[in-house]
Formats: structure tokens, sequence, C-alpha cells
């Protein structure tokens, strides 16, 4: 009994904090194009939802062309954002940018209430909501489509930060900005794609979460913390470390609202990036900077 | 070539050049000497586009090109190798040739064609391509200047600004890195503006230099003329050396 209980927590926590992986790698990626943690990440997430939602209904659109009308209308209001609120900016410190996309979030949350409304709504399953066992715990259709659209954004990222120029050259900005100018990489456009992936993959990670979840004008703030958490345990980084953060953070999340109290759900999430910053500021799996010079 | 007329660059409220005008000639290696803080730095990268000139003209084949973006230099012709190398530590020796070469890609430029010039890289410097696999912040100082000159070559520059490719390097690298200069000179044609401490190396190498204190160009000048100058020897040649040892 106790067992099944443990996996069927493990479970039901893996796919939440796939979730909180997307939307930590979506953290990671602006992080390193441009050293802003862009605190209106989680607004993404919520858009992402709420979009699907306005295809679904308001225009009556089938499941499959709702997703790319939301991930499309997501991405433009990152396109939006980059030009509007962080491209003019003419002396960008960071304490500036910080306080930008937290203003933006707050706009961002609240053009969504007026749009959407206060209420919470509830989107179609991918593929329907009959139960699937495994061993003593079931899982719902829906945590596999989490899992698997996980996996593949995942192995999408991987290869390209790793094998396209473009994806080279994002890189080679988040480590040497001076040098990626001087080859000729065009850093401000670097940036511009950074917010373009991040807020594909954060509406991404919202519309696949909505189903079991629902979603509502102010999920973002939630979704968006649990996600800097997941980036903060990973360090920053665009791979698998924050990948394994947000499972980690899933699983503990999980089986600690499960055994202890649900009440304390939330509270396990900012236990941890406390301790993480506290400990490990470097993250769980990063070494201390060290350069050989 | 390029003809600076009258450069003036701020750093904040700092005027870091004061009135400079300088020329290089197709194929010739001008090197600028100076001390610590003269704006030699300054002027290559007011050049290049990173810290922009905020009065006078950079002329490159005819266009004034003060107040293009880096890239938009580069795309003209003209790399630069930063000081203290700079190249991108985590990622491959391969990684970083490639990058070099990041507006050909985003040209359409066939693959083919820069493949053979990250060939020539290679053959340039072969000490890289035992080590294409490597990263390249786990390379000695000497290979990530190496690393450093190869990317700027990548984009096939017309004009090459390097700053202290010998800084901290050993003698024997120094020279060796010297050497493939002279060589990129002669088989490419390739213009050179050196900046360096070490100036008797760099007086040697060169055609022409500069001599830079505060700011301004003070004294300008057939390399080796420069080489027999009191002023220089007394200066840079003769005076680094004993000041060194006197402290």
């Amino acid at each position: 009994m106790q067992l099944d209980q443990i996996l069927q927590y493990t479970l039901s926590g893996l796919s939440t904090g796939a979730i909180y992986a997307l939307i930590g790698i979506g953290f990671s990626i602006i992080y390193n194009a441009t050293g802003i943690i862009n605190f209106a990440q989680g607004e993404f997430v919520m858009l992402g939802g709420l979009f699907t939602l306005t295809g679904l209904q308001l225009l009556h659109l089938p499941l499959w062309a709702s997703v790319p009308f939301s991930i499309t209308a997501t991405t433009v209001i990152g396109i939006l954002f980059e030009r509007l609120a962080i491209r003019p900016l003419r002396q960008p410190t960071p304490l500036n940018l910080v306080i930008i996309t937290i203003g933006c979030s707050i706009l961002i949350r609240g053009l969504a209430m007026l749009f959407w409304g206060k209420d919470t709504h509830a989107i179609q399953s991918f593929s329907g909501d009959n139960p699937i066992a495994i061993g003593g715990a079931t899982i719902l259709p829906q945590h596999i489509w989490i899992l698997v659209v996980t996996l593949i954004i995942i192995a999408i990222n991987k290869f390209y930060f790793y094998h396209t120029i473009s994806g080279k050259a994002m890189r080679a900005c988040s480590y040497n900005r001076r040098a990626a100018g001087l080859v000729g990489i065009d850093v401000r456009r670097m940036v511009l794609f950074s917010f373009i992936i991040s807020s594909a993959m954060g509406a991404v990670a919202g519309i696949i979460v909505a189903p079991l979840t629902m979603t509502a004008y102010d999920v973002g703030v939630m979704l968006g913390l649990k996600g800097f958490c997941a980036a903060i345990i990973g360090g920053m980084s665009s791979g698998i470390s924050t990948v394994i953060g947000g499972l980690i953070l899933g699983v503990l999340e999980s089986l600690g609202a499960g055994l202890i109290s649900s009440g304390y759900k939330d509270a396990i999430a900012f236990i941890i990036l406390l301790l993480i910053l506290f400990i490990r500021p470097q993250g769980l799996f990063g070494k201390a900077d060290s350069e050989r010079v | 070539m390029l003809r600076l007329k009258n450069i003036n660059t701020y750093y904040g409220k700092v005027h870091a050049l004061k009135n400079v005008s300088l020329h290089l000639g197709e194929g010739e290696i001008v090197t600028l000497i100076g001390a610590n803080g003269a704006g030699k730095t300054t002027i290559l990268n007011s050049i290049s586009g990173v810290t922009p000139a905020s009065a006078g003209e950079i002329i490159f084949s005819k266009e004034n090109i003060a107040s293009l973006s880096p890239d938009k230099i580069v795309q003209l012709g003209i790399s630069q190798v930063p000081e203290g190398r700079q190249v991108f530590k985590p990622l491959s020796v391969e990684d970083n040739l490639e990058l070099g070469a990041y507006l050909r890609y985003r040209n359409r430029e066939s693959r083919t064609s820069i493949h053979k010039d990250m060939n020539e890289v290679f053959t340039l410097f072969p000490r890289l391509e035992e080590r294409r696999k490597q990263l390249a912040g786990t390379m000695s100082g000497g290979e990530q200047q190496m690393l450093a000159i190869g990317r700027a070559l990548m984009a096939k520059p017309k004009m090459l600004l390097l700053d202290e490719p010998s800084m901290g390097l050993a003698p024997l690298v120094v020279q060796e890195i010297f050497r493939v200069l002279e060589q990129l000179r002669q088989e490419h044609g390739t213009t050179i503006l050196l900046v360096e401490q070490n100036a008797k190396a760099a007086l040697k190498l060169a055609d022409r230099g500069y001599v830079m204190e505060t700011g301004k160009v003070i004294l300008e000048g057939l390399a080796n003329e420069l080489l027999e100058n009191a002023e220089v020897k007394r200066a840079y040649l003769g005076k680094d050396k004993k000041e060194m040892w006197e402290r």
C-alpha cells in the first residue's frame, strides 16, 4: 500500500517536474543569452494555456490547430516583449531589467485577466481521460503526453544548441558577448531569438499542463517560480541539469504533498530554492567557476 | 585602405582618443606601440565598432565605417583578434573556428569553401588540428592565441587587427605567431594592424609604426627608423626593461 502510494506520487511528480523543467529551460535560455532573469517567463506559460482555450472555444479550431495557434500567439507576445521592453533600454543594468520583467509580467497578467476573465478554465485532454495502470499506480494519458513532449523539446533544444551554427552562436553570446560581436554575431538578434525560443517553450509547457491543472490568468506566477527553482537547481543551464532539477523538484513536491501534507506543496519548492541558493548557488551539478588562463 | 581622421573616443567621461589619425595601405603591416593606457586597444575597438568614435571619420575602402555595428564591420572585411584571446572556452576548437565564419554561414556560403578555409587554418597552425575536438578553455595560452587568430581568419578578412598577441606567451610561441602573420601578408596580402607591448618584436615585423601616449599619436615613421629613434629606444625599447629591474 505504502509502496504503491510512493510510486503514484513519484509518477505524477515526474510529469509535473517535466513541466517545471520546460519552464526552467526557458528561464535559462534567456538568462544565458542576455543575463536577464525573465520574471515574465511564467506568463508565457499562462498565455500558452489560455490561447489554446481561445483557439478551441472562440475560434472553434480543433485541438491540433489550436496548439500551433497558441504557440504562435505566445511567441508574438514574446517578440513584442523583447522589442518594446528590453531592446529600447539604454543602460540595461540587471536591476533595471529585473524590474522591467516583473512589471511586464504584471502587465501581461492584468491584460489576460481583462481578456479571459478571472475564471478558471478547463481544457480537454489530448487523448481522453482513461487512467493507465502502472504497477499499483495509475497515470492519465495526459501525463504521458507531458513526458513525451518534454523529451522531444529537450532533444530539439540539444540539437539546436550543439549542432546548428545559430545555436552555437547563441551559446557563444552567453560565454563571451564581446568576442561574439567581434566574430560578426549580431548579439541583439540573438537576444530576440532567445525570447522567441523561450516564449514558445513556455507556451508548450502551458498547453500540455492545462488539461491536468486547468488554467487561469494567474497560473503563471506559481508555475514561473517553480520553473525558476528548477533552473536554479540546474545551475541556469539550458540542458540536462535543469531537466533533472525540474524532475527532482516535481517528485519531492509530490511526495511531500502526499506523505506530509498537501498544504506544504508550494513551501517545499521554496525551501529547496533557498537551500540551493545558500549552499550551492552554482546549482546542484555546477562547478564553481574555475578557468585556465 | 584604412584611414582614421581625427578620431575622438570616450569611455564614459574619459577622453581615451584625442584627434588620432593614422592610415594603413593595402598589404601593409603597421604596429601601434605605447605604454599601458595610451589608447592602443581603444583604437582597435573604435575601428571594430565596439567603442564607437564620437567624432572623426574611419574610412575603409572609401566608406565611412565609424558608426557601423561590429557585425557590419566584420562583414566588410575587418576582423579583430581581441586582447587576451577571448576564445569561446566551453566550445571545441572546431566550433570556435566555425563561429569565426558565422557571417559566411549566414550569407549561405557553401560549406565546402568554409571547410577549405578551416583546413587552411589548420595548415597555418597544425596544433589546432591535433586538438580540433578539444574544448578551447583547456588549451594553453599559446594555443588559445592561435585559435583566436584562426577564428578571425575564418571570416576571410582583408584586414586583421591584433591586440597584444604576444601577451603572456613564451618567446618561441611568439615567434611562431609572428611568423604566421608574415606568411599571411605574403600569401594572402592581408593588411595587419598590430598592437604590441613588445615593441621590439613588433617593429621588426612591421613596415611602419605609430607611437602613442595618453590618447595621442606622438610619433610615426618607418619601423626601422623607429627602432633607431632615440626617443623610442629610451621610452619603449630600453626603459621598459630597466624599470622592470629597478622596481
